[in-house]
């Protein structure tokens, strides 16, 4: 079986963060940067899996590490989305400007 | 572990009601705290039919030790009679739970079971009508209780807690008027008086217990008497500054027992406590807990043998005690403090007999001093229930406010003229015969101590008698408020303590307690010519100058000038006790330390948060706001980490 070279991997999940590394710094939209840091979290996932894959095939800690990515991924989001609610109720937008005023 | 001289077999005959004793009363008192309020006028005598059970029980306990049991190879045998391992340490080293039997302390549990009897019957009438009436008993119970523990503790760990159990009763006690600013400021200086010296026994009782290796009384003086290597008994060198750490230790637990006992200098809070209901001063304050340093000495007596020199320190803080305080109740006029101070001076005599040993020529002070502890015990509250009775029917403390009672209450009359003549040492009546015993060891041991007793004995006979002309005799008044002479739960007390105090002289008590190698006490028929005149002097002179009311005792205080002002104020004691801790205490190190707590440890602390606010205020301005500047931050700083181990690998 023609297997796909680590490399390509490594590749993808490179081009992967830093397409959500861009994201993250340019959008202003609040939920865009969270579709961001996903990107990000998954570009890490993917690393995981492979290097547990092509390196330790008979181990299984890196499905574990992703696994703990997603679940905490998950809980994070809805940390961020509460936030994000709370702040459109006091501002009526979700811009990442309005939250300029937090500061101290 | 080994218990050389402790017999288990016999302690089985005991095992089984023994514990009862102190526990009755612990019942007692949880049972009158949770539901006092519901049971109100009951809970009195409830309290006291379960003090009934417990006197029962006790007598038989007594009973069962000396005839029953009786003496193996001619002693009475310490019996362990109940032995739990509480808090093991060590193989060595273990904080038990038991009950000792030896003859002081089966004595001493009759002695503090009947005198809490008789008070129990006899508050029934005397805080009739009172709020806290059931609170009033759960806090005799309680009393009673830790009292029965102390004498029957087997290690000195298990006497402390019990002491200080004591301790926090007569606190409660004695602060029972709590909104009487002066019963509360007596509670407080009973407590931290005895507090301060109790501090001395635990340090005491840490130094035997880490040099003689265990807490247990009878393994303590087995393993310090039998063998000389103990560290404890070595050189001076072993100690600070040229004195023994046995010394230290024994110093320092009778420190305990003198705060206890209100010895001179730490007698202050004894006359304060009158302050408490009368019922409990004649318990507490005169026949048993005042008593518990005697008992401690007594207690650890072959252990205070080997060490001379602490034992005449107890002969003179004794023998000064008595007489000190002996003079000092010539001159008040409340009745409760006279009493108070005439406990003092008791107390005076037991210690001192107790230390005459350190004079080296005979050890039967030892008797002589739980004798006297026994015969006390009885007529002292006797006159402090007597006491309470006339303050009853008078509402007053004051004796020169009082006169003529005789008429009003025979009985108390009766009993209290009892009481007098057996402090005073007038034979056939108990104090007699205990306090010739105690000045026959003194003139055997020590000729000065024996001349301070024999001039105590007759200021002692003054001053009681001094007491009981005025309040009996002297001038008749009208006394307003007529009730009769109490009830029959007020005068039943007064008579069978009056009965106690005609016979309990002639129980042949050093044979029954005594220590192992004692000899017979046989006082001859001349010996006591000398102390029997001179009290009959001391009572001549009181009733001259008190049987009628006469201007005779005002001239003389008039006459002896600043003398009886001194006297009256006590020797300054408490005013010297305030000057120290108020102006020097307070003022000298106090204050200065909360100026330094205030000023340099807050200021401190304060300049801290100060500096860290001010250096945040300044850095503030590097938070933007602006969420994504501070991605770029940490992406760029994550990248510089990243090239630096990358550089630092290769």
């Amino acid at each position: 079986m023609n297997e796909i070279p680590l490399t390509h991997i490594l590749f993808l999940s490179t081009a992967l963060f830093f397409i959500g590394m861009y994201g993250l710094f340019t959008r202003r939209n609040l939920i865009t940067m969270l579709m961001a840091i996903e990107l990000m979290l998954n570009s890490v996932n993917i690393n995981f899996v492979a290097f547990n894959k092509y390196l330790y095939p008979d181990k299984l800690n890196g499905v574990f590490f992703t696994l703990f990515i997603i679940a905490v991924a998950a809980a994070e989001a809805a940390v961020a989305i509460a936030i994000f609610i709370n702040l459109y109720r006091n501002h009526r937008s979700i811009d990442v400007e309005e939250t300029e005023q937090m500061r101290y | 572990m080994q218990r050389p001289f402790t017999i288990d077999d016999i302690a089985m005959n005991y095992s089984s009601y023994i514990a009862l004793i102190p526990l009755l009363p612990l019942a007692a008192f949880v049972m009158l705290g949770l539901l006092g309020k519901q049971l109100s006028r009951s809970a009195g005598i409830l309290a006291t039919l379960i003090m009934l059970v417990s006197t029962v029980l006790a007598c038989y306990t007594a009973y069962n030790y000396f005839f029953v049991t009786g003496k193996v190879n001619g002693v009475y045998p310490p019996v362990a009679a109940f032995h739990y391992n509480w808090l093991p340490f060590s193989p060595g080293l273990s904080i038990d739970m038991g009950v000792l039997l030896d003859p002081a302390s089966v004595m001493m549990l009759v002695v503090v079971n009947f005198v809490s009897l008789m008070v129990h019957v006899f508050s029934l009438a005397y805080m009739k009508g009172e709020n806290r009436f059931a609170t009033y008993y759960a806090f005799l119970a309680l009393f009673t209780f830790s009292m029965l523990g102390l004498v029957l503790s087997g290690n000195l760990l298990q006497m402390y807690i019990f002491w200080e159990l004591v301790g926090v009763s007569s606190f409660l006690l004695i602060g029972f008027y709590y909104d009487r600013p002066a019963a509360v400021a007596a509670a407080k200086k009973a407590f931290i008086v005895t507090r301060f010296a109790d501090l001395g026994f635990l340090i005491g009782i840490l130094i035997l217990a880490f040099y003689g290796g265990t807490l247990d009384f009878n393994t303590l003086i087995y393993q310090l008497t039998a063998t000389n290597s103990s560290p404890l008994t070595q050189s001076p060198q072993a100690g600070f500054p040229g004195i023994s750490l046995l010394t230290w230790a024994l110093m320092l637990v009778f420190m305990g027992g003198a705060g206890k006992s209100a010895m001179f200098p730490l007698h202050i809070w004894l006359p304060d406590a009158m302050e408490g209901p009368t019922p409990v001063s004649a318990l507490i304050h005169a026949a048993t807990m005042v008593v518990a340093g005697v008992y401690l000495v007594a207690r650890l007596y072959p252990i205070y043998l080997l060490d001379v020199a602490v034992l005449q320190i107890i002969t003179w803080v004794g023998a000064i005690s008595a007489f000190l305080a002996a003079i000092i109740a010539c001159t008040q006029t409340d009745i409760k403090r006279v009493l108070a101070y005439s406990t003092i001076s008791q107390i005076g005599y037991m210690l001192f007999a107790l230390g005459l040993a350190g004079y080296g020529h005979t050890t039967t002070g030892y008797s002589a001093s739980l004798f006297h502890l026994f015969t006390h015990a009885f007529f002292k509250s006797l006159l402090f229930l007597g006491a309470g009775a006339v303050i009853h029917f008078v509402h007053t403390n004051e004796m020169l406010e009082m006169g003529g009672l005789r008429k009003w209450m025979p009985v108390t009359h009766l009993t209290f003229l009892i009481a007098c003549m057996a402090i005073a040492g007038i034979p056939p009546f108990a104090g007699f015969f205990s306090k010739e015993e105690i000045l026959l060891a003194a003139w055997e041991n020590n000729r000065y101590v024996f001349l301070l007793a024999l001039i105590t004995s007759g200021i002692t006979a003054f001053y009681m008698f001094r007491l009981y002309f005025s309040i009996f005799w002297s001038r008749t008044r009208s006394y307003p408020h007529q009730h009769g002479e109490g009830s029959w739960t007020m005068k039943v007390p007064l008579v069978l303590l009056g009965t106690a105090a005609v016979l309990v002289g002639f129980i042949p008590f050093a044979d029954f307690v005594a220590l192992d190698n004692q000899k017979e006490i046989t006082i001859p028929l001349s010996f006591s010519i000398a102390p029997v005149t001179i009290a009959i002097a001391g009572i001549a002179l009181a009733y001259l100058l008190y049987y009628k009311y006469n201007p005779g005792p005002q001239k003389l205080a008039l006459a002896l000038g600043g003398l009886y002002k001194m006297v009256k104020r006590k020797f300054y004691f408490d005013e010297l006790y305030l000057f120290i801790t108020k102006r020097i205490i307070f003022d000298g190190i106090a204050k200065p330390a909360a100026w330094i707590d205030k000023h340099l440890v807050d200021g401190f602390m304060n300049g801290a948060g100060r500096a860290t606010a001010r250096f945040a205020e300044s850095i503030k301005a590097w938070q933007s706001g602006r969420v994504q500047s501070y991605a770029l931050y940490f992406f760029g700083g994550i990248i510089a980490l990243a090239a630096l181990i990358v550089y630092w690998w290769t």
